[in-house]
């Protein structure tokens, strides 16, 4: 009911009884909701290795992935953790100013990531359709490429609403923390992904 | 108690009246009864397919539909009867209605989100029958196997995606909407082992779909682009892997069967300690015996595929992983008849449905161990006797406590009673028509008759021309239901705010309810199962503060 609440204030007012409200539970929700979404990230995992366990691919198919560029993308995203760790930490604190540049930081590193993305996916030797490892490979990649464009544009979208009179504040800083998890939780998704898919 | 509710800031914002069931609506308990509606009306349009089906077998020989028509038939009526009848209804049907009610709340957790889930449904269910007249629907059965799905028509088969994508989308809003309601929304005081039967299951449940819908609708990702994209993820030609599709799929569909009987565990649950004045028997081992089956049926998908050429390792796993479920499930069952055992009992529509609930799915459940174990599993794979243990488990399980449920809570529903006669006459015919209908079957399918085929031996015309008997039974049973549930709203008996004389907290106030819930504040139920309980017993407790009932099932 919350969200209700801010949305009928002027109705509440004139209300002679105040509803009770009840603990803000959208983080909590969210954090059940990023199960479910790592639980399709699983998923993609278990087909990807499986299906490197026990379908060969083709004589003279066997593609070597470049490790350099990927390398630099897993760095760009962990420093965005911190980035953005450090944005809600000056967020708490009322400084707005620091704040919002972490944020734009976190937001550049982001788009930084997916530039880095698009670059591999054009300098690669093979397509979508080439074989069953390049289809899980875009499968994967892409998927979670989805994830960050998504993530860039929540962060812009917090970036935003935390300007002077934004709804995002040191009192309700829902937003930010919502794209903080959400955020930390792509990066972690990622590591995954780098680890069985680019070392194993 | 009255209805009013003078402060409700809802009652200047939504619609009023009967209006207010069509509108995007935050009430817990509007959405409630639509989805229950909306999940009856597709109750119907699955049921005239299965008809269709029926009037096919009824002989031999394909000569009432086409073969293509009768693959779209089957798709349609297993796509319909799971994803837009029974999981919405048992789950987003009386999950909405009940839940809040348990915990002492006066909504959902995220009503805005409740409200979004239930509206995906809709246009899903149009999709997915409008796929029929428009592009011709999908032909590959509710399990869309690979390859079999990659060489039917693709767009029937992407419409069929798509349409599963969106229920799935609602089925996990659903599930992390009742996780946070019943962890994060209990009323100050009221415990966790406090709480009504039907919140643990529906927390079970939750947390099944939250863990395993994803990785259908990942694996569904994955099919669209071999059909759109010509990738080659589960197509064999391309060097891909159909095996994978399927432990993908029943990661998801066989937790999708608890996800189907969980909450019908823990409506049935709540039915029979009133219609028997006596407490739930065996509350705790109730509760770990659903987060048992929970546990073990995430590790049990691949007892569908014994015949995949799984190794033996893993069939080994399965079988013994798969038996091992009948365990937690005699628990309960032990239990409903310990709750039974010596009690007052009232034979009414909702008891009748409720233990034959118990008798079917005994039954289902017997030949459910007896397919888990691999060389009787061989044996009748992709028979029909796999085709009638999964409606006992489904119809006679879950169906059954459906109709159980609305003779017992469409009181609250509507203020009125629904006519005893008729609810009899009901559940006679459905009875009979169900059993009529799928016990043969298990014959049928011991003897080597194949599913989904439009044409058979002639051999097995007999129980096939039984078996269709027993479908339009089923059929006629529904006019029955339908008019006393129609008339009933507006002629029945007014059935006052408790008409069973219940505990549980939805009883506990107006019925119809006001818009949230109850006028002032929520009532504490520590002993929602407290039937048949000696006054003087509560008031020596209250005095001493000694729990009498420690060990006897009540709480």
């Amino acid at each position: 009911m919350t969200s209700l609440a801010t949305s009928t204030s002027a109705t509440e007012a004139v209300t002679a009884e105040p509803h009770e409200g009840h603990a803000d539970l959208r983080l909590f929700g969210l954090a059940t909701f990023l199960v479910a979404d790592g639980m399709t990230f699983a998923g993609f995992f278990a087909a990807y290795l499986t299906f490197r366990a026990v379908n060969p691919l083709p004589a003279g198919s066997t593609y070597e992935l470049e490790l350099l560029l990927p390398s630099i993308n897993t760095m760009l995203l962990l420093v965005s953790s911190y980035t953005f760790h450090r944005s809600g930490r000056n967020l708490l604190l009322g400084q707005m100013g620091p704040c919002r540049a972490w944020l734009l930081l976190t937001a550049g590193l982001g788009a930084a990531f997916l530039a880095g993305q698009m670059v591999e996916y054009f300098t690669l030797p093979f397509g979508l359709t080439d074989n069953l490892f390049a289809s899980t490979f875009y499968a994967l990649t892409g998927f979670h490429g989805l994830h960050v464009t998504l993530g860039v544009i929540c962060i812009l979208l917090v970036w935003f609403q935390t300007r002077q009179g934004g709804r995002v504040t040191s009192a309700a800083p829902f937003g930010l923390e919502a794209a903080e998890l959400y955020w930390h939780f792509v990066d972690g998704i990622w590591v995954v992904l780098y680890g069985i898919l680019y070392l194993l | 108690m009255t209805v009013a509710s003078p402060n409700d800031f809802q009652d200047s914002l939504q619609p009023q009246g009967w209006l207010r069931y069509f509108s995007f609506s935050l009430d817990h308990k509007v959405i409630g009864i639509q989805y229950l509606v909306t999940g009856f009306l597709f109750y119907f349009i699955g049921g005239a397919l299965a008809g269709v089906i029926r009037a096919e077998l009824a002989s031999p020989i394909s000569d009432f539909v086409s073969r293509e028509t009768y693959n779209e038939v089957l798709t349609l009526h297993g796509t319909v009867m799971i994803f837009l009848w029974i999981v919405p209804v048992v789950n987003g049907g009386f999950g909405n209605y009940l839940i809040p009610f348990y915990v002492g709340a006066r909504d959902m957790a995220f009503p805005r989100l409740n409200a979004v889930a239930f509206w995906m449904i809709p246009p899903a269910g149009i999709l997915l029958i409008g796929s029929y007249f428009i592009t011709g629907a999908a032909q590959s059965g509710w399990t869309a196997y690979p390859p079999l799905s990659l060489t039917t028509p693709a767009l029937g088969q992407v419409v069929w995606i798509v349409s599963v994508l969106l229920l799935g989308g609602s089925s996990i809003f659903g599930g992390i909407n009742f996780i946070a309601t019943v962890l994060k929304l209990r009323r100050p005081g009221l415990k966790l082992m406090q709480l009504p039967m039907y919140c643990w299951a529906m927390l079970g449940t939750s947390i099944l779909v939250v863990l395993s819908t994803p990785v259908l609708a990942g694996t569904l990702l994955l099919l669209s682009f071999d059909i759109v994209a010509h990738t080659g993820f589960f197509n064999p030609a391309l060097g891909g892997n159909v095996v994978v599709y399927q432990h993908l799929f029943w990661f998801y569909s066989h937790p999708a069967v608890y996800i189907m009987v969980l909450p019908a565990f823990g409506l049935v649950s709540e039915i029979l300690p009133i219609h028997s004045r006596k407490p739930l028997f065996g509350y705790t081992t109730m509760v770990y015996s659903i987060l048992a089956i929970v546990v073990l049926g995430l590790v049990v998908w691949a007892h569908h595929m014994f015949t995949s050429g799984t190794p033996p390792w893993m069939r080994l796993f399965f079988t013994i992983a798969t038996s091992f479920i009948a365990v937690p499930t005699g628990i309960k069952f032990f239990n409903w008849l310990a709750t039974l055992w010596g009690g007052k009992l009232a034979l009414n529509s909702a008891m009748l449905f409720s233990c034959a609930f118990i008798v079917n799915f005994v039954f289902g459940g017997i030949t459910g161990v007896a397919l888990a174990q691999v060389p009787f599993d061989i044996h009748v794979h992709d028979t029909y006797f796999v085709v009638g243990h999964f409606h006992y488990i489904v119809y006679g399980g879950t169906v059954f406590v459906i109709f159980a449920s609305i003779y017992h809570w469409y009181p609250k529903f509507t203020g009125r009673m629904l006519n005893e006669d008729l609810g009899r006459l009901h559940f006679l015919l459905t009875f009979v028509g169900f059993n009529l209908c799928f016990a043969p079957q298990h014959w049928l399918g011991l003897n080597g008759m194949p599913r989904r085929v439009a044409e058979y031996d002639p051999s097995f015309t007999t129980l096939n021309q039984i078996s269709s008997v027993g479908a339009l039974l089923m059929a006629i049973s529904s006019l029955p239901f339908l008019y006393n549930v129609l008339v009933s709203a507006f002629k029945g008996q007014v059935a006052g705010d408790n008409p069973w004389n219940a505990l549980t907290p939805e009883w506990l106030t107006s019925s119809p309810p006001p818009v949230e819930n109850w006028i002032g504040a929520a009532p504490l139920v520590e002993h929602p199962y407290g039937y048949g309980v000696d006054e003087d017993a509560l008031s020596v407790e209250a005095a001493t503060g000694r729990d009498l009932w420690s060990g006897t099932g009540r709480r």
